[in-house]
């Protein structure tokens, strides 16, 4: 019916549909991966780095000190009882720091957690290394029984000056369901 | 034509005149309905007098076009025998009307970034309290350097009758809660901000504070009252079913009734560990489980315990059935359902109440009692 | 060229099967008003809920399914395709071409739309009810703790952002390959500018908003944790995406609103629109800076300040194309021969309303103030006043201004003055006082409020049962002009307006455009 030919029309839908689907892909592996970077950066959420500090030799600055606190919460559904042993520590940047915290799952079965990180303010997060965490890693905990689950840290001697308390928070989720399949499907 | 836009533009600064003058006698007073309240704090003030600006700005902007359009609207009708003009583009004026509302931005601008940068300074705070959003009541942890952290929840007091309508509804109602967050007046508050389930936004608008509840992260935000009062507020992200009944009430006090108070909190916790050694009677623990149940269970399971969102209390299996696993119902939740953990939430003796509440009331009739000393050990294993 | 000149077949299969713009446009049309109907009736039931303090009506958890369903249904539903229908009447009609460039496609994009609605109503009647987490959906109320409706839910909404990007490659198709010979992209109307931009803005984002559902899918169904700190995730990372996408939403919505007024307010000023090329330019730099500052919807999540500044400057940048649309518009008139008939006079509204709701937009935009603002009924009345009294104000302009040209009659003047004036007292009722409750500190989406916001609350909800009574007068008002309306045959049915859909006979052929017209090289715009 139409007197002009279909084909430049076919062309523009055809390069529309590739916008659109390059736009789809965009999300997945631009947004996604960007914003992680990102937050890994910036500090966003204060989520910390997931990963383990490999520490560099440093001096320590002993001519100032600060104060890091320690916050524990449960997710909802997280019977375990979970809290840090001391709730306050004050330390000097540069030196490493060690604490544990407290968990014990109450319930008869084995469970398995993941403990998420949490640092405030936000910005002080990139400063914030830690050698050796529990929240690396799921943590299974046999029914009944507790264990002492130890935090190993590092505040950079770079934290911004006018930064004088850090809080670490810990929330800690179930994660068995997630734990069994993975282990289901290996 | 000169005298008449004059008189127009006198005419136009009558309802700028008027709408100031409203929002002016509403500052005059400490809540006002029509207008945001500067509040107790000087962040708030600084908030207050922004919004006002900028609301001035906009109505002045407002009242030139709108003259402009309704002098077109009433002289340049058709009607009045007016003939159409054909001018169009002008280069000078379209500069014109691009460049000066920039700059008019630009001046907006700098006081907004000034108090930006005030409210994210977070530092030097004399007492953090992390505030923690359920589904559907707040959590409060004061953190204290020496000893243990004093924590409770707040919980919508307003009873449910007056939701209903079937009672009369009090002075404050859906803004009352069993127990407020006390803070001290003239000290700088840090409250570190997350949430036990869905994302919450922890409101209080005289304190000049709103912020997101995230599960899982921490956000932090601060205040520092100047003035003691109540004050109360709303959670401001919708969070399920009942995200309009989990209100915040703060009580501002001075400095010695705060000590007071916390050491109070401090000496409640004291007296509960010595109640867990005791045993109570059933008539005891009925009365101290039904205000339990009130609180806590209402919501989800009925006030006659019929059900809801949760199951039924009234004659059911659980309630009537083996007392170590109606426990366990009740200190670890059912997981995947609505069921929270409340081991975390209640203490042992309430805990013990509220149990034993359960199964006698209804017509449940069991006829047994719980001791705190059975939901230690029954926590402990 | 054979034995073109038939009329459409007879029957349902007309339309079931229909390749004709007009055809299609007119099933968008009153698609989209029985969508918009059927969220107005969920608005009614909110606001009656809302009448008063206490709990009434409806139970807390319906309460929150009308509010979602009210925004999904006006915004996906009503709004949108109403757009799209009235781009399918108009645009072949406006730059001289004979049909849409993908007939059989346009078919395709609008009939996958009522099922999609059905399936998503019908959630209502589901176990666990239809979705309640709001128009916004944010994780992880929309995942861990949604029931089974989700699912349905994502598929719907996968359904209509495949519609919407069919629409849109559609008319971009149309206007880039299929104008008479003559029409120059700078003498295209308004409207087809607008449009074109809005479909460029629809490629963009509508598959981000399909990502957005489909990491909502996973998570709910294949353990992944994109939005589950549990698993490493982010439920802020959801709102990132869906703002990526929601804020270049709000402009797809309004565009089209602009292009319609700028067509509108020029032929009843009698006088050429005042800047057309800075009218282009300025929805162009408002269709760059959509995409830069989604996060002004999220200033109280816990930004880094430099974030909170960042987004803070570009949302306060965008008042400035604005300005520009506004003042345009007012200068159009300005030393015109105005005449007030219903499409002006909805013109007018949107002009004064939308106005009204960009101040307090350029309010949101401050960030510290927006701290008091945000998820505040203030927020609720702003977006209404854009959404409402800006897209449906002007869409209901257009159907009383082009009504006229569809079907060769013209409807009842004294009624479509009379449904402007309700419209316009029952809409300032219902949204002005919400600006009060929200500043003093009234949470949106909430079923039930303290006492203090009880007046105003209650006038709101008068105003919109006034404002949605006043919507079954236009209903009337149209079914009656196109069954018994007064018979108008001139090409040109408003005097002072421009462009070629007047030079086509009235009633609007079945086929128009069929050889195309000669534009005057000379000639600017219409």
């Amino acid at each position: 019916m139409l007197r002009i030919s279909d084909k430049p029309n076919l062309n523009t839908a055809a390069n529309l549909v590739v916008v659109a689907v390059l736009m789809f892909a965009f999300v997945f592996v631009v947004m996604v991966p960007l914003y992680n970077v990102l937050c890994d950066a910036l500090g966003i959420n204060g989520k910390p780095s997931g990963q383990s500090y490999t520490a560099v030799e440093a001096k320590v600055d002993e001519s100032r000190t600060v104060t890091i606190q320690f916050i524990a919460s449960n997710n909802e559904g997280m019977p375990w009882e979970f809290a840090p042993s001391t709730t306050m520590m004050k330390v000097h940047p540069g030196a490493v720091n060690g604490t544990v915290f407290q968990a014990r799952n109450p319930m008869p079965n084995p469970m398995v957690a993941q403990a998420i990180p949490s640092i405030s303010p936000a910005r002080a997060a990139p400063y914030f290394h830690k050698t050796e965490c529990f929240c690396f890693n799921q943590q299974p905990l046999d029914g009944e029984t507790a264990a002492e689950l130890p935090l190993q840290f590092i505040v950079d001697q770079d934290l911004p000056r006018d930064i004088g308390t850090i809080t670490l928070s810990y929330t800690i989720f179930d994660v068995t369901d997630m734990a069994g399949a993975a282990v289901a499907t290996r | 034509m000169v005298f008449k836009a004059k008189r127009l533009g006198m005419l136009a600064l009558g309802p700028v005149l008027l709408l100031m003058s409203v929002f002016a006698m509403a500052a005059g007073g400490e809540v006002s309905e029509v207008n945001m309240s500067p509040g107790v704090t000087e962040v708030g003030q600084k908030i207050y007098d922004l919004h006002m600006v900028i609301l001035g700005i906009s109505t002045i902007i407002g009242v030139l076009v709108f003259g402009v359009m309704f002098y077109s609207i009433y002289y340049h009708r058709k009607s009045r025998g007016h003939k159409a003009a054909t001018f169009h583009e002008s280069t000078k004026v379209e500069i014109a009307w691009t460049v000066v509302p920039f700059f008019i931005l630009l001046a907006m601008a700098v006081p907004a970034t000034t108090t930006l940068l005030d409210i994210y300074d977070n530092d030097d705070a004399e007492l953090d309290v992390v505030v923690t959003g359920y589904q559907w009541k707040w959590k409060y942890e004061y953190l204290n350097e020496n000893g243990e952290n004093v924590s409770f929840f707040s919980n919508l007091r307003t009873p449910q009758s007056e939701i209903d309508n079937t009672e009369a509804k009090g002075e404050h109602y859906l803004l009352e809660v069993d127990e407020p967050l006390v803070l001290p007046v003239n000290t700088k508050v840090r409250f570190l901000v997350t949430a036990n389930d869905v994302i919450h936004s922890w409101w209080v608008p005289a304190l000049a504070v709103k912020r997101d509840a995230v599960p899982g992260f921490i956000n932090e935000v601060w205040t520092n009252a100047t003035k003691e009062g109540v004050y109360r507020g709303q959670c401001a992200e919708l969070c399920g079913r009942n995200h309009g009944f989990m209100p915040i009430v703060v009580n501002v006090v001075s400095k010695d009734e705060y000590s007071q108070w916390l050491a109070a909190k401090q000496q409640e916790a004291a007296e509960i560990k010595e109640l867990m050694a005791q045993t109570f009677t059933l008539d005891e623990l009925m009365v101290r489980g039904k205000t339990i149940y009130e609180t806590n269970c209402l919501a989800c399971h009925g006030a006659n315990g019929e059900g809801g969102v949760g199951l039924p209390i009234a004659g059911s299996a659980v309630a009537t059935g083996d007392l170590g696993h109606h426990l366990d119902i009740g200190i670890n939740g059912v997981p995947g359902t609505a069921m929270q953990a409340f081991g975390g939430q209640l203490n042992d003796v309430d805990m013990a109440a509220v149990i034993t509440y359960q199964r006698n009331a209804f017509g449940n009739n069991m006829g047994d009692t719980i001791q705190p000393i059975d939901v230690y050990n029954h926590k402990k294993g | 060229m054979g034995d073109h000149h038939h009329g459409p077949a007879k029957g349902f299969s007309r339309w079931l099967f229909t390749t004709n713009h007009k055809d299609i446009g007119t099933m968008y049309l009153w698609f989209s008003f029985s969508m918009f109907i059927l969220g107005g009736t969920f608005a009614m039931i909110i606001r009656a809920e809302l009448f008063q303090p206490g709990m009434q009506l409806v139970d807390p958890e319906f309460f929150n399914q009308m509010t979602t369903l009210h925004g999904l249904v006006m915004v996906f539903g009503a709004i949108m395709p109403s757009f799209v229908g009235l781009a399918n009447w108009m645009i072949p009609m406006m730059i001289g071409a004979p049909d849409m460039a993908l007939p059989r496609m346009n078919n395709w994009s609008f009939w996958i739309l009522p099922p999609t609605f059905l399936l998503l109503a019908s959630t209502l009647f589901m176990e666990g009810g239809a979705p309640q987490a709001g128009w916004t959906f944010y994780a992880p109320l929309s995942t861990t703790y949604a029931g089974p409706s989700v699912t349905y839910f994502i598929f719907c909404i996968h359904v209509l952002g495949l519609s919407s990007i069919m629409g849109s490659i559609n008319i971009i198709a149309t206007v880039m390959n299929m104008r008479a010979p003559g029409m120059t992209y700078m003498k295209m109307p308004l409207f087809v500018w607008t449009w074109l931009i809005t479909a460029f803005l629809l490629v963009a984002v509508m598959p981000v908003l399909a990502g957005a559902v489909t990491m909502m899918l996973m998570d709910v169904h294949f353990g992944t944790s994109f939005f589950s700190a549990a698993g490493g995730g982010d439920p802020v990372l959801f709102q990132h995406v869906f703002w990526f996408f929601g804020h270049p939403e709000v402009y797809i919505i309004i565009l089209p609103a602009f292009g319609v007024v700028s067509q509108i307010i020029p032929a009843f000023s009698r006088k050429p629109l005042f800047g057309y090329d800075s009218m282009v330019y300025a929805t162009a730099s408002i269709a760059f800076l959509s995409f830069i500052v989604w996060a002004h919807h999220m200033y109280t999540v816990g930004m880094p300040v430099s974030g909170e500044l960042f987004f803070m400057y570009a949302t306060m940048l965008i008042a400035v194309p604005t300005g520009v649309k506004v003042f345009n518009w007012v200068s159009t008139m300005w030393r015109g021969s105005l005449t007030f008939e219903t499409p002006m006079l909805f013109s007018i509204g949107f002009l004064v309303l939308f106005t009204i709701g960009g101040f307090t937009g350029l309010m949101l935009s401050i960030a510290p103030a927006d701290f008091q603002y945000h998820d505040s009924y203030f927020v609720v009345a702003h977006f209404h006043y854009v959404m409402v009294a800006g897209a449906v104000f002007s869409m209901t302009a257009a159907v009383y201004y082009w009504l006229p040209k569809w079907c060769g009659r013209m409807y009842n003047e004294t009624m479509g003055k009379t449904h402007f004036w309700i419209s316009f007292i029952g809409f300032n009722l219902t949204f002005f006082p919400q600006h009060f409750v929200g500043l003093a500190g009234m949470p949106r989406r909430i079923p039930d409020y303290a006492l203090q916001f009880a007046d105003f609350n209650m006038m709101s909800s008068i105003g919109a049962f006034i404002y949605g009574a006043s919507q079954i007068l236009w209903l009337y008002n149209v079914i009656a002009t196109i069954v018994a309306g007064e018979k108008i045959s001139d090409e040109k049915v408003w005097d002072g307006a421009e462009g070629l859909e007047w030079t086509i006979p009235t009633p609007a052929p079945y086929h128009t455009f069929e050889t195309p017209p000669k534009i005057d090289p000379a000639h600017a715009h219409s």
